[in-house]
């Protein structure tokens, strides 16, 4: 929660969130982060530092994984976002959830959403990812329960389902 | 019936699809009609009596609600065990960050703004910041002597044992503070009505602790305060005591306003204003035979435990029977104390004093093998605890534990002897440094001594006209997979399908108080209740005839929907019944401390770059012996985040002090792990059994933050023959121990160089 000048005016900003077309009226410096969670009731994106290091906060901003809390909702104006509750938004976030699942790749949960799309964003680059670039993929994703391995683990198995060797 | 064996396999997490899919609701994620936003005033100084308060008149103060320590309806204090801590300091403030004052309001940036409108005027008073100082007691700032508690062990005649002793080995080390760095903050929601009292929900880990603490500050009957636990975010001991805290300022905020309050810390104050591990100092003097047995010894154990008693006795009693980890003392003598100074209080954080005192053990021993003139291995294997023998409380190992066989496996594991070849070989040329280094220790679980007595746990079990059974315990899910494991063990005393067991909310109107989650309690001693209340369920359809000796999930949906139609509900409780066997004396500290101890062996092989002095740990070898797994993939989830953690206490995580305060409360300048900082953490069990947990499991969660640090740290001296006695050991401190003038003034050279 940053502090915004009283004074500044909040405008209309319009954007896809998820496939659906989205419009709010937002102070254009408020955080992306704050909007989805508050504005429109998206809480499974998480907050966890509020200044870019833990990564919980991670969106796909038309297909870029940027950390939420970094981002003015002015700079999403017309972008394509998609947050966890985005499943059928997209191809690779089913196999990735149901394969961290079975790996224990969620233990508290709370950086399991960033954590994902941040694996979606990865796979997306490089459909069949050995562990060194899965580590480099994650390494913006902070996470204290798992150590990472069970991470690691779901991410190369939803790459081995979607691609059949 | 396709049911049986639930218990051992790797089922998934019972909250687990929420999790995955953003669904999970932890309190941030909630919101109710009307509802403000706390924040809280704090203590700018270290120690001082208050003097004035004023507020800013450019603000309309009109708009919000304030709350002071006059406001409060009970007493001023946070209930846990001494009741010393002031929920909100009133004339006097005995560490930085401490809480004055409270202020609501709607629009959280005006209420951020307002919270820098108070002004607080104090009259310093003399700080004692570090635990040297407090010890010196020329300021006293806490009873009469800055001492929360002592202990002292004692077993045989040391005093004798120094005559014949062919070495005498002396050592101390430290262990700096570490945050728990959850990724979820502290937060939480309270309500208030006249009616019905208080109602809190936040992300805690102890519902009843919470409870007790809300009934004493607001005055408030039994009936009148509910607590519920949230989906919570990482919690490792950082919300078994503070949440009671946070809590009590929403309430207070709550009964005062007539509206809910929601308190979430950002992460800068939940780092600056919130527990810690407490800092150790451990003093070793070990008289050992010429081939290195431990003839006896002296080990002093203390700890720093900021301004207030809080948890500190309790981290001190672990770090006391820790002390000596898992080797044979034929005599010894341990004091132990817990020292007051004007930092936040310390407090609980995984592993709760052991990893403080097995480090400065397992880097004792590797300290002895130098000085005998024997490999770490040798020197281990020379003085490890068998079954038969006694523990430094006099507690006799009955379980067939065979230390050297984990020894030997974790060596094989982790190819340790040619490793060790290799890397002497390879060491004499280039500028990276390769070493390995093991840690040998021992976790106790559950509560010590007499406290699971004293707990008198109460789990419940509920079955429904439709079948389904419900786990009714206050033990609370927060990553570690309670609910998941509970379940299974439920599952597989009813003879029912993993998914028609489901476990309650903790809701302190809803579940009895199973205890708090706390000391690897819950799947051994928990665990074994859960089993009993659904034996309970099962022997009251058998008794009515409702159901047979072998039956399906239907017949037992059937038999429970008759009962529940004769009867109205099917319930069953199980209360915690002490073992008869089971001797604790809490004044002489002696006896059984544990009704069960998990064992290990930890191999690291690390990399020290002398271009960098960066340390990269290669691999981790973690092997352990858990009585039983119950749940293989949780199992190892906890293993590998606990070794992360302990990854991060030795190498990364520092906490920078200023007169009392952290200064890097950031993530930018506190550094845990990464995954591009995290070897190959590959874990490895063997299960003996327990008798006194449920399916034979004891305690696994703190047992894995225990190793790790020697290990690494032994591993850094095999690869550079530094001997480093405090964690973390940072770059920087590489840099400084290897300049040429500090290697001239340590003489002692590694057993590497040696060779």
């Amino acid at each position: 929660m940053k502090t915004l000048p009283e004074t500044s005016a909040k405008c209309e900003l319009s954007f896809t969130v998820n496939g659906d077309a989205q419009k709010v009226f937002a102070h254009p410096m408020e955080r992306l982060l704050d909007v989805l969670r508050n504005d429109l009731k998206l809480t499974g994106t998480k907050e966890g530092c509020g200044e870019g290091e833990c990564g919980s906060c991670s969106v796909l901003l038309d297909g870029m994984l940027v950390n939420s809390c970094l981002v003015p909702v002015a700079q999403a104006s017309g972008a394509n976002i998609v947050t966890i509750e985005g499943m059928s938004a997209h191809a690779l976030m089913a196999p990735l959830q149901e394969a961290f699942l079975e790996c224990g790749g969620a233990q508290c949960g709370i950086c399991t959403p960033g954590m994902i799309l941040a694996a979606v964003h990865l796979l997306e680059k490089k459909p069949e990812p050995a562990i060194a670039d899965i580590r480099e993929g994650l390494a913006g994703n902070l996470c204290r329960c798992t150590g990472y391995m069970q991470i690691f683990e779901a991410v190369a198995r939803a790459a081995r389902r979607r691609v059949p060797a | 019936m396709t049911v049986h064996h639930i218990v051992g396999a790797s089922v998934p997490r019972k909250e687990g699809w929420g999790k995955v899919t953003g669904a999970a609701r932890y309190v941030d994620d909630m919101t109710l009609p009307g509802m403000l936003y706390g924040a809280t005033v704090r203590s700018s100084v270290a120690r001082g009596k208050i003097k004035n308060i004023s507020f800013d008149p450019s603000v309309d103060w009109n708009d919000f609600v304030i709350v002071t320590a006059r406001d409060i309806p009970g007493k001023n204090c946070i209930a846990l065990i001494l009741d010393d801590q002031p929920c909100l300091a009133s004339e006097a403030v005995n560490h930085p960050e401490e809480p004055i004052l409270l202020l609501a309001h709607a629009d959280r940036h005006k209420l951020r703004k307002a919270v820098e409108a108070v002004s607080i005027e104090y009259e310093p008073l003399p700080p004692v910041y570090t635990m040297e100082e407090g010890e010196r007691q020329s300021t006293i700032i806490w009873g009469a002597d800055n001492t929360f508690k002592s202990y002292l062990v004692e077993k045989g005649d040391v005093d004798a044992v120094w005559k014949s002793a062919a070495h005498i080995v002396e050592g101390e080390y430290f262990t700096g503070a570490q945050e728990q760095l959850y990724i979820e903050n502290n937060g939480v929601i309270a309500a208030f009505d006249p009616e019905n009292g208080v109602t809190v929900w936040g992300s805690l880990q102890c519902p009843y602790y919470v409870h007790k603490a809300l009934m004493a500050l607001c005055g408030l009957q039994e009936e009148n305060v509910r607590v519920v636990q949230m989906e919570t975010g990482g919690a490792f001991g950082g919300k078994e005591e503070y949440p009671s805290m946070i809590a009590g300022h929403a309430a207070l905020l709550a009964i005062k306003s007539g509206r809910p309050v929601k308190i979430i810390y950002d992460r800068m104050e939940d780092m600056v204003a919130t527990t810690k591990r407490h800092p150790s100092r451990t003093r070793h003097r070990t008289a050992v035979t010429e081939d290195g047995k431990i003839l006896g010894g002296e080990i002093e154990f203390t700890i720093d435990g900021g301004a207030y008693a809080t948890l500190s006795s309790v981290v001190l009693s672990r770090g006391t029977i820790h002390a000596g980890g898992p080797y044979y003392w034929p005599s010894v003598r341990i004091r132990t104390k817990a020292v007051a100074t004007n930092a936040p209080p310390h407090g609980a954080f995984r592993g709760f004093g052991a990893p403080q005192s097995l480090f400065a053990m397992e880097r004792h021993m590797d300290r002895i093998a130098q000085v005998v003139g024997v490999s770490p291995v040798e020197i281990r294997r020379r003085n490890f605890l068998r079954p038969g023998q006694t523990t430094t409380t006099q507690q006799v190992i009955r379980e067939q534990i065979d230390l050297n066989h984990l020894l030997d496996r974790a060596l094989d594991l982790s190819d340790y002897v040619a490793k060790e070849k290799r890397f002497t070989q390879e060491n004499k040329l280039g500028k990276r440094r390769k070493g390995i280094g093991i840690a040998a220790f021992l976790h106790g679980a559950g509560f010590t001594g007499s406290g699971e007595r004293y707990l008198n746990s109460l789990v419940g079990m509920e079955a429904g006209a439709d079948g389904v059974v419900r786990v009714l315990v206050s033990s609370a899910e927060f990553g570690q997979g309670t609910n998941t494991v509970l379940c299974q063990i439920a599952a597989e005393a009813l003879s029912l399908p993993y998914e028609s067991v489901a476990i309650a909310q903790p809701d302190t109107t809803v579940v009895p108080n199973s205890g708090p989650t706390v000391a690897s309690r819950t799947a051994m001693i928990v665990g074994k209740l859960v089993q009993s209340a659904a034996q309970g369920i099962k022997q009251t359809l058998m008794r009515t005839g409702l159901l047979g000796d072998d039956y399906t999930p239907e017949q037992f949906r059937a038999a429970c929907g008759k009962y529940i139609a004769a009867h109205g509900t099917l319930k069953s409780y199980a209360r915690y019944e002490a073992p008869g066997d089971v001797f604790w004396d809490d004044e002489k500290y002696r006896g059984e401390a544990y009704a069960a101890f998990a064992w290990a062996v930890y191999v690291a092989e690390v990399t020290v770059d002398l271009t960098t002095y960066s340390v990269t740990v290669d691999d981790f070898v973690a092997l352990q012996e858990v009585g039983k797994v119950l749940n293989p993939v949780l199992a190892a989830g906890q293993i590998t985040g606990g070794v992360a953690q302990g990854i991060g206490f030795a190498l990364y995580e520092k906490v920078v002090w200023q007169n009392g305060r952290m200064l890097n409360n950031q993530m930018t300048n506190y550094i845990m792990p990464t995954s591009v900082d995290l070897p190959p953490i590959r874990v490895f069990f063997e299960e003996l059994g327990n008798v006194h947990g449920a399916h034979g499991a004891k305690g696994i969660g703190e047992l894995p933050m225990d190793g790790p640090a020697p290990a690494i740290v032994n591993a850094v001296e095999d690869a550079v023959g530094v001997r480093f006695c405090s964690i973390p050991v940072l770059q920087e401190d590489l840099f400084e121990a290897l300049q040429p003038e500090s290697l001239e003034q340590d003489t002692l050279t590694s057993t590497r160089e040696k060779a």
